[in-house]
């Protein structure tokens, strides 16, 4: 079947493209989409040029729900409303398939979701309840990241989690925090943020500081970075200086740059760093359980809805980015009608 | 019920060069044809996809679907007509004897040679068609477009805002479809070149339904060549 997909060609430009897929696997209508920064990086053209010109064009977008229209496989119905998994395995790992070098990424290594349809193995989609809301539904691969972060940390942590610490009050260190809230009810859970406005949203959390103005007597047993670029550095820095011997500094945040550690402070304390990126089938599934349990969640994550938009057409997408682009807060929805 | 007719009754004139219908090339691994059947197919709201063909290529087109789709009850091959609109009422006639016509019966007509048709058309067209009993898939006219009955001068230049390039499907409500050519006259009938005109003829309400640029039309070589490039492209 002749698919038509619409990818970024050079930053700022989008182009219909065709495509050709065989009706073997799950066939995805596309309904509501998310705009990420690594999508943003991309259309902003702020990567490397040498990376662009290697993987454009690309249609963009990573996180996102849909219907199935056709399954093959028997394992689906038509009208099941799901959430598309972007990581593919190609083969079986030692590691985690999230971290796996056989394993592409979808709006990264090849097509995102930004088509009029999308083939998938049947792994590569999980259910979601018809009444679940679309727009924070929208966004579950980027609380899955939160989420396999948080349950790696769960295995390796050694000391007691008291104080769990987030650094970054943008959406992953919003979504982190109320997680960890939700999983652990007895912890206290503290944001450090450099926005007073953002972290009055933080409302669950039983403490905010702004990282300038921190009391002396504050320390963590554990830490999550949700910082990422250049600022990664001070919140580094800060979560080394706060955190209570043998804690783990769990770290999300993207940059561009190399960041250097105080290792004679992590050698000393005893810390350990853990890394976190993407996640897997396992995590989505265990974000759509968390989710159909604590249907309340919806109402925290929904304060990130900042913008939804129409597609209808290649400059509504054009729009969405550009509008996201000055958004300081929250998640662009896209409505895909294209 | 709701039924698809893909129209690949034209033997293709205009595809120079070669004696196979332009809907039996090939466009990256497999025909024109079952690429357009296959959005159809995949497609849960329709019960059936009638596929109107020359007689002459009628097995030919069973044993693509074959191969390529493999035996499904929901695909139906049949004759096809003289002209368009002779194809339309084949379809019709059969779906009459076959299946029943009712008061929501609905069927979209595509033509075989617009394999691009994307999924979004499709289900536009089939709530258009519910809600007001016929629409027509169309983009807005990128070009000018001037009028000329003598075909050497210009007779008016229309305004292009309400210019609109017709593309497929072509949705209809049977019923409504059914009555409104049995009131034809004869006159009528011979200017009929689309079945959206037949609404028109009759002050009826045709709703526009969004098209796509890509959903072209396979009429040239170069449009098929062209087609198969951009596939290549991206597989390389």
């Amino acid at each position: 079947m002749i698919n038509i997909v619409y990818r970024l060609k050079s930053p700022k430009f989008f182009e219909e493209s065709i495509d050709e897929v065989d009706l073997d696997g799950v066939i995805v209508r596309p309904s509501h989409l998310s705009i990420c920064q690594a999508d943003q990086r991309y259309y902003q053209g702020s990567r490397p040029a040498e990376v662009l010109e290697r993987k454009l064009p690309m249609a963009l977008i990573h996180e996102g729900i849909g219907e199935v229209v056709f399954d093959s496989t028997g394992e689906f119905e038509s009208g099941d409303k799901v959430v598309m998994i972007p990581n593919t395995p190609t083969g079986d790992d030692v590691c985690r398939a999230n971290y796996s070098y056989k394993s592409k990424f979808r709006g990264s290594g090849f097509d995102g979701f930004t088509s009029d349809l999308i083939k998938f193995e049947p792994t590569r989609i999980v259910k979601i309840p018809d009444d679940f809301n679309p727009h924070v539904s929208a966004f579950i691969e980027l609380i899955s990241v939160a989420y396999q972060g948080i349950s790696k940390f769960s295995e390796l942590a050694v000391t007691p989690n008291d104080t769990l610490g987030v650094w970054g009050d943008g959406n992953l260190g919003f979504i982190t925090a109320l997680l960890l809230k939700e999983k652990f009810p007895k912890s206290d859970v503290m944001v450090f943020g450099k926005h007073m406005e953002n972290l009055n949203l933080f409302s669950f959390a039983d403490g905010v500081y702004q990282i300038h103005n921190v009391p002396d007597h504050v320390v963590v047993d554990h830490a999550f970075e949700c910082v990422g670029s250049s600022a990664s550095q001070s919140a580094i820095e800060q979560i080394i200086d706060l955190i209570n011997p043998q804690g783990t500094i769990n770290l999300f945040g993207v940059s561009e740059y190399p960041i250097p550690i105080n290792t004679r402070m992590v050698l000393e304390k005893g810390l350990t760093i853990q890394g976190n990126s993407r996640s897997e089938r396992e995590d989505f599934i265990g974000v759509v359980e968390t989710l159909k349990e604590n249907p309340k969640l919806f109402e925290h994550l929904e304060k990130l809805v900042t913008n939804v938009c129409e597609i209808n057409s290649l400059n509504d997408l054009k729009e969405a980015f550009d509008k996201d682009y000055i958004s300081k807060f929250g998640k662009t929805i896209l409505k895909w009608n294209k | 019920m709701i039924f698809a007719a893909i129209l690949a009754g034209g033997i293709g004139s205009r595809m120079g060069g070669t004696d196979t219908p332009k809907q039996f090339l090939t466009l990256g691994n497999k025909p024109v044809i079952i690429h357009t059947i296959e959005k159809f197919v995949i497609n849960e709201n329709i019960d059936k996809t009638i596929v109107l063909t020359p007689k002459n290529f009628i097995n030919h087109t069973n044993h693509l679907i074959e191969e390529y789709i493999g035996a499904n009850d929901d695909i139906i091959v049949i004759e096809g007509g003289e002209t368009r609109n002779d194809t339309l009422m084949n379809s019709i006639n059969y779906i009459d004897e076959n299946f029943g016509i009712d008061d929501d019966s609905i069927i979209l007509t595509h033509d075989s040679v617009r394999p691009f048709v994307t999924h979004r058309i499709i289900e536009d067209n089939i709530e258009a068609a519910k809600r007001y009993g016929a629409c027509d898939t169309v983009i807005p006219a990128t070009d000018t477009i001037v009028e000329s009955v003598n075909g050497s001068t210009i007779e008016s230049i229309p305004v292009r805002d309400y210019y609109y390039q017709g593309q497929t499907p072509q949705s209809f409500n049977i019923k409504k479809l059914f009555n409104l050519i049995n009131s034809l006259t004869e006159a009528e009938t011979n200017i009929l070149t689309d079945a959206c005109k037949i609404f028109t003829l009759k002050d009826e309400d045709v709703h526009l339904v969004h098209g796509e640029v890509t959903n072209i039309k396979i009429t040239y070589p170069y449009d098929l060549k062209l087609a198969n490039t951009i596939l290549e492209d991206k597989n390389d």
